[in-house]
């Protein structure tokens, strides 16, 4: 019998999480303290080793990025923690924060430390204002207890703009701007919030952070696929008979997440596909569910993790109209800024809605190929670059002209 | 000879204000405007209090629109240009990043604010049919507003309750698995 590996989620469910008592006596904010009396190059070093990457997408490896801010000259440096969880399909940051908010808050104090930075800021989607109502609980809290020493915590609050989960267009939003992604490079943790060195981090990742500081960065290599190491959470959702977060370690197979955690197909039906990721995940045949869901297996098989959610298709499902919404999300999403994402989001839907209307020719698919193509290229930033990815796998595993 | 004529232009008609209590007297509804007037000072009062505790920061600007539109129920044009003078940047400024965002309303909403979330795992769940539903129930369109300013339907982004679709929220509210026969009490709360 597989079972989930409760790390990032050890307090949920067992502690009140608007308590900070609870918290402390199961042994928190003991890494904080551990981390304040190490060397701030060995702390980095440490997480560096564990190989914890970005558990919000992009897959970068932390230890690295806290580095590059590191060693970055300047008077104030930031950490920001990107809780603008947007994806369609997701809610595991939600799930962390809300039973167990002190672990992102610790694990965001570990950071600044780590880095030199003496404030913080949780960027949380405006469509949570009950889960920022608890970090701003937990936060004056531990403002009280002292436990977060001279680092400071503040919440800002987004106002619905899916873009804003791209870091930098998140930094445009704190500093009070229309929500755009700006040039790169330089990147944010070295040119970032207000112009100074910036960590920006997923909810998910700063989780993983009090227990590889406690436990040691080999402990945390040594859990899931060696590339990707650790655990991750993700979310089922669609036509899979356990709908809810799951934490499971990074080697297990997609077939069993969905046959064994997600306990298969509502009513017993067949499985037609799943798309993992969010709404710019790959749509995954059957053929292919034997694959890990680390970053890198999947990447391997045109995927990607991205933030965990897993859409099931059952048979019943018409592709050809779940991609359509797919495509027509993008094109509302975009933010206009760039011309491959604004006109290739608008042409893909349109595309689409001519598939579905069973008006499609194998010259609509090539000119899907084509325009795709250009948008993973050519595009300002990752929302336009991985836009075209359910639609390109969608026509590339399944026949979707009759 | 008339068809080239100039078109006359097309004065906008003065709104009829909409009576929230048809029933009162004529002799209540003056005290009625009055109490409005009240309520509405006291709006600005408290909007303006909130603008003294402005550190005048531009970062200042969304939590200062989420604010006002608490008070207000929506962004009008002269908050927005208040707040452009407080916070000293330009006002084509405040209203680029008001009408950036989704959640600002620069028109006014209705008292309920229903949010639909149309991506996929809510599409497949049926979230169509509760539209339809929806708009059934309450007599409008997605994106109006009921004529007694009651009810507004608008479209979201995922809301992230995707364990229990589809959802819909109210005033931010989430109500999970919705089916469209349990429209009719849920806007019953309301």
């Amino acid at each position: 019998m597989l079972q989930e590996m409760r790390l990032v989620l050890r307090n949920a469910g067992k502690i009140d999480p608007l308590k900070i008592d609870d918290y402390l006596a199961v042994g928190g904010y003991q890494a904080l303290k551990k981390a304040r009396s190490t060397d701030r190059a060995e702390l980095i070093e440490e997480i560096r080793k564990s190989g914890l990457r970005g558990r919000g997408g992009a897959g970068f490896n932390t230890g690295q990025k806290l580095s590059f801010t590191f060693k970055a000259q300047a008077d104030q440096k930031y950490i920001v923690c990107n809780a603008d969880e947007g994806e369609p399909g997701t809610y595991k940051d939600r799930a962390i924060m809300e039973n167990d908010p002190h672990a992102v808050l610790e694990g965001m104090a570990i950071c600044g430390y780590a880095v030199g930075a003496t404030r913080g800021y949780i960027y949380c989607r405006g469509e949570y204002p009950q889960v920022a109502d608890i970090l701003r609980t937990a936060i004056s809290q531990a403002r009280e207890k002292g436990v977060l020493g001279d680092f400071d915590i503040e919440v800002c609050l987004g106002a619905g703009a899916y873009v804003c989960g791209e870091e930098t267009a998140l930094i445009e939003s704190i500093e009070g701007k229309r929500g755009i992604a700006r040039s790169k490079p330089p990147y944010p943790p070295v040119c970032g919030l207000w112009g100074k060195p910036t960590v920006v981090v997923n909810v998910e990742t700063l989780a993983n952070i009090p227990q590889i500081v406690e436990k040691g960065g080999s402990w945390f290599a040594g859990i899931g696929a060696a590339s990707y190491p650790g655990t991750k959470v993700l979310t089922l959702t669609g036509d899979v008979v356990n709908k809810g977060y799951i934490e499971v370690p990074t080697n297990t197979l997609i077939r069993d997440v969905i046959f064994k955690f997600g306990g298969g197909i509502v009513g017993g039906r067949k499985f037609q596909a799943v798309q993992i990721g969010g709404n710019s995940g790959a749509i995954i045949p059957e053929s292919l569910l034997d694959t890990e869901i680390s970053f890198d297996a999947m990447a391997s098989i045109g995927a990607t993790l991205g933030s965990g959610a897993v859409f099931v298709l059952d048979e019943t499902r018409d592709l050809r109209d779940v991609i359509c919404s797919m495509a027509s999300f993008f094109e509302h999403e975009s933010c206009g800024k760039c011309t491959p994402c604004r006109e290739g989001t608008l042409r893909l839907s349109e595309l689409c809605e001519k598939i579905r209307a069973g008006r499609g020719s194998e010259a609509d698919l090539e000119l899907i190929r084509r325009v795709g193509q250009t948008m993973s290229l050519a595009c300002f930033c990752g929302l336009g670059q991985a836009a075209p990815t359910p639609v390109l796998t969608a026509i590339k595993h399944f026949n979707l002209l009759n | 000879m008339r068809e080239n004529a100039e078109p006359a232009i097309e004065h906008e008609q003065e709104k009829p204000m909409v009576k929230l209590y048809p029933f009162e007297s004529y002799r209540g509804e003056r005290e009625r405007q009055a109490a409005e007037t009240d309520k509405e000072l006291q709006k600005k009062e408290k909007f303006e209090q909130l603008l003294k505790q402005s550190r005048g920061v531009q970062s200042e600007l969304i939590p200062l629109l989420h604010k006002a539109q608490a008070i207000f129920g929506y962004l009008p044009k002269e908050v927005l240009l208040r707040i452009s003078k407080e916070l000293k940047m330009p006002a084509s400024r405040v209203f680029g990043v008001a009408s950036f965002y989704a959640q600002f309303h620069l028109t006014p909403p209705g008292k309920n604010v229903i949010r639909i979330c149309k991506s996929a795992p809510c599409h497949v769940a049926g979230i169509d049919r509760v539209i339809a539903a929806l708009e059934q129930e309450l007599g409008i369109k997605m994106g109006e507003t009921t004529p007694d300013g009651k009810f507004s339907l608008e479209f979201t982004e995922c809301v992230g309750q995707c364990q229990k679709t589809p959802v819909i929220t109210i005033n931010g509210t989430p109500f999970v698995n919705v089916r469209p026969d349990k429209i009719k009490a849920i806007l019953a709360q309301y």
